[in-house]
């Protein structure tokens, strides 16, 4: 693993390091200890080493001035001088970190189709998993990806509106409540972060997307398979077809962006959906979930 | 601080001679964001040979800035023709102001614009059944506080902020394109007696294109905030280059700013767009502006106020006086909106509540 000690993180400060993250640089300024453990865990060294180019986005994450300094001490956010997002919790930084993130790539990559799913691709066989909450969309990604998928995205898939392709991320995937046990429990070798208890979402923590995903970050991946997951204590695993139609009325209504791209994202999103076999996923039993998900073609 | 990226870049517009490329264009696209420009910019680029040759990372900024601008677009024309339906319906004219109405002209200033709102001109008198239409077809208003209400409809040249309840847009509605109350008081009935209508359009009007340049003259140099205030002077350049210039309608322009009791704004913003982006004003019109000018000292502090506020707000174009500055102008702005028995206690209250925590104010 990425070995930084404690005084390292010091050095950062006002410049910041640089994250390469996919297709995109990433300027992070902080002194914040827990930020700064959070970047060296969760991404692979390459983020660091293959830094290429300009800067995409000037992020900051600071301990909020004035007497929130003593009292409750608060995180803010910044991109380049502009602070999207209320401050939070001192303690919820890393997270905010993540969020962050997110925020500045959804909101500058037109370039896309950005839709909230999962994607993930092995031999070939690329899944996107449209994400609404509590499908289980992130416990079954993070379960395939430490189970030999290469990881693209966990928050956002991003599809070219050139290409068609899907470009990937490789971020840490983020975990909320009985789903960081759940990936613990089932996969105790893979780095996880630190667990940040009463946010938004309740409790999260992101786990370290395998280094062979990073290493392979900028090969595209043509998107095969649509697959809308649900959890469901006690169901039977059950894979089954689902008409195209609805399956592009449902990922148009998980996308970030499709009124901004208006008639180029209706026909980049019809092509794709055409493209793919289009599926819901019932499951419950994750070890039943990766036999199906792997014997797909 | 006139030498940011992104001010050589726009100059260059001008100065075919100027070159731009060893600009540094990560910073230029941070100031650009930040600014409100990155459209704008995209929008020069890919009509110049300049943009096949740059590099893909920061293109995708560019075409990405670009089809968020041109998704804005549509939804103001969209929404222009909502309003239109609505207010044609009850007969009542309206003028469209600012960037909604650059769009509907298609003109040079509506390419790679971001609007914020829709902002529409109509008579005083058709203004209450204006505002009953629009909230019985969802357009909200966004202010619930009484004072903030009363603010507005005492003293102010606009309703309180609509807000449609669906789509979300803003809806700004004027009867006057400056507060009653403010010192300069430019006659609304001039503006309406040549204003354009559009054709199958019946009731939908713009201002002349003289009174456009005026009017976003006077906006500009009334503001008190200048988040936006490069891109105003952008909005300028390209105004006074696309009506004014090719037209030769120079002193035209000056004859009707005399007219509408408008010099002092229209000195400002031929000042400013030529000290800032080089817009080709003839040397016989700088000089005949000079009777709006104010007096020599003021006119220097104007420029360290100005020159400081006008830049994108991104900490590689603040020096140690920009806040200070944008401070003073936001006073300004509220001095010359009101008379100072009722600015002082406007402003007392403004303080307090953001005192106590309220955010909004």
């Amino acid at each position: 693993m990425f070995d930084l000690t404690v005084e390292d993180y010091s050095l950062w400060g006002e410049t910041g390091v640089v994250l390469q993250v996919g297709r995109y640089r990433i300027q992070v300024s902080t002194e914040i200890p827990s930020v700064s453990r959070h970047l060296s865990e969760l991404y692979a060294k390459d983020c660091f080493d293959k830094v290429d180019g300009n800067i995409d986005f000037h992020v900051s994450l600071k301990a909020s001035k004035g007497f929130r300094r003593w009292f409750r001490k608060q995180v803010v956010f910044t991109f380049d001088g502009y602070t999207p997002f209320l401050p939070l919790p001192f303690n919820q930084a890393p997270a905010l970190f993540e969020w962050g993130l997110n925020w500045c790539i959804a909101n500058h990559s037109h370039q896309y189709l950005v839709v909230h799913a999962a994607a993930i691709e092995k031999n070939g066989v690329t899944i996107i998993f449209p994400g609404t909450p509590g499908s289980g969309k992130s416990t079954l990604c993070a379960s395939l990806v430490c189970s030999g998928w290469r990881l693209l995205s966990d928050e956002m898939a991003l599809i070219s509106v050139d290409t068609g392709m899907v470009h990937a991320l490789a971020r840490p995937i983020s975990l909320k409540n009985e789903s960081i046990h759940i990936i613990k429990h089932f996969f105790p070798e893979n780095a996880m972060g630190e667990v940040v208890n009463d946010t938004a979402k309740g409790s999260v923590s992101h786990l370290r997307p395998p280094d062979e995903s990073v290493i392979n970050v900028l090969l595209p991946a043509k998107p095969t398979h649509v697959i809308f997951p649900k959890y469901m204590k006690g169901s039977e695993t059950l894979l089954k077809k689902t008409r195209k139609g609805r399956a592009l009325l449902k990922v148009a209504e998980n996308c970030f962006n499709y009124n901004v791209l208006g008639d180029k994202g209706f026909e980049l999103l019809s092509q794709t959906i055409d493209r793919c076999k289009c599926y819901e996923f019932n499951y419950e039993k994750l070890e039943e979930a990766l036999i199906v998900m792997d014997g797909l073609d | 601080m006139l030498n940011s990226p992104l001010i050589v870049f726009l100059k260059s517009q001008n100065n075919q001679e100027m070159a731009t490329d060893y600009l540094d264009w990560e910073l230029l696209i941070r100031q650009a964001r930040r600014a409100n420009l990155l459209s704008r910019v995209a929008v020069i680029l890919k009509q110049s040979s300049q943009y096949e040759s740059l590099n893909e990372n920061f293109k995708k900024h560019l075409k990405s800035a670009f089809l968020a601008s041109e998704a804005n677009r549509r939804s103001v024309k969209w929404e222009v023709i909502k309003i239109h339906e609505l207010l044609h319906n009850k007969n009542i004219s309206f003028c469209l102001l600012k960037g909604a109405a650059y769009s509907e002209m298609d003109g040079d200033a509506s390419k790679g614009r971001i609007f914020s709102d829709i902002d529409i001109l109509v008579r005083k008198n058709d203004l209450f059944e204006t505002e009953k239409t629009l909230v019985l077809n969802g357009w909200f208003s966004s202010y619930l506080d009484v004072y903030k209400e009363r603010y507005y409809r005492e003293w102010m040249h606009e309703l309180p902020p609509l807000r449609h309840i669906k789509r979300g847009t803003e809806l700004d509605v004027h009867h006057a394109i400056l507060p009653p109350t403010s010192r300069l008081k430019p006659r609304v009935s001039d503006l309406w007696a040549s204003a354009i209508s559009i054709p199958n359009k019946p009731g939908l009007f713009v201002l002349s294109p003289l009174d456009m340049v005026l009017h976003s003259a006077t906006h500009l140099f009334h503001e008190g905030e200048f988040v936006n205030g490069l891109r105003d002077i952008s909005d300028l350049d390209l105004l006074l280059k696309e009506y004014v210039l090719k037209g030769g309608k120079w002193q035209s322009l000056v004859f009707r700013a005399e007219e509408l009791n408008l010099g002092r704004p229209l000195f400002y913003s031929l000042r400013y767009t030529s000290i800032l982006l080089n817009t080709p004003i003839p040397e016989s019109i700088i000089r005949s502006v000079d009777q709006f000018a104010p007096p020599g000292l003021m006119l220097q502090l104007m420029d360290a106020l100005f020159l400081r506020a006008l830049m994108p707000d991104h900490s590689s174009c603040n020096d140690r006086w920009t806040g200070l500055a944008r401070w003073l102008l936001y006073v300004r702005s509220h001095w010359l909106r009101m008379p100072m028995h009722l600015l002082i206690p406007h402003l007392l209250r403004k303080s307090w509540m953001r005192l106590i925590g309220k955010k909004t104010y």
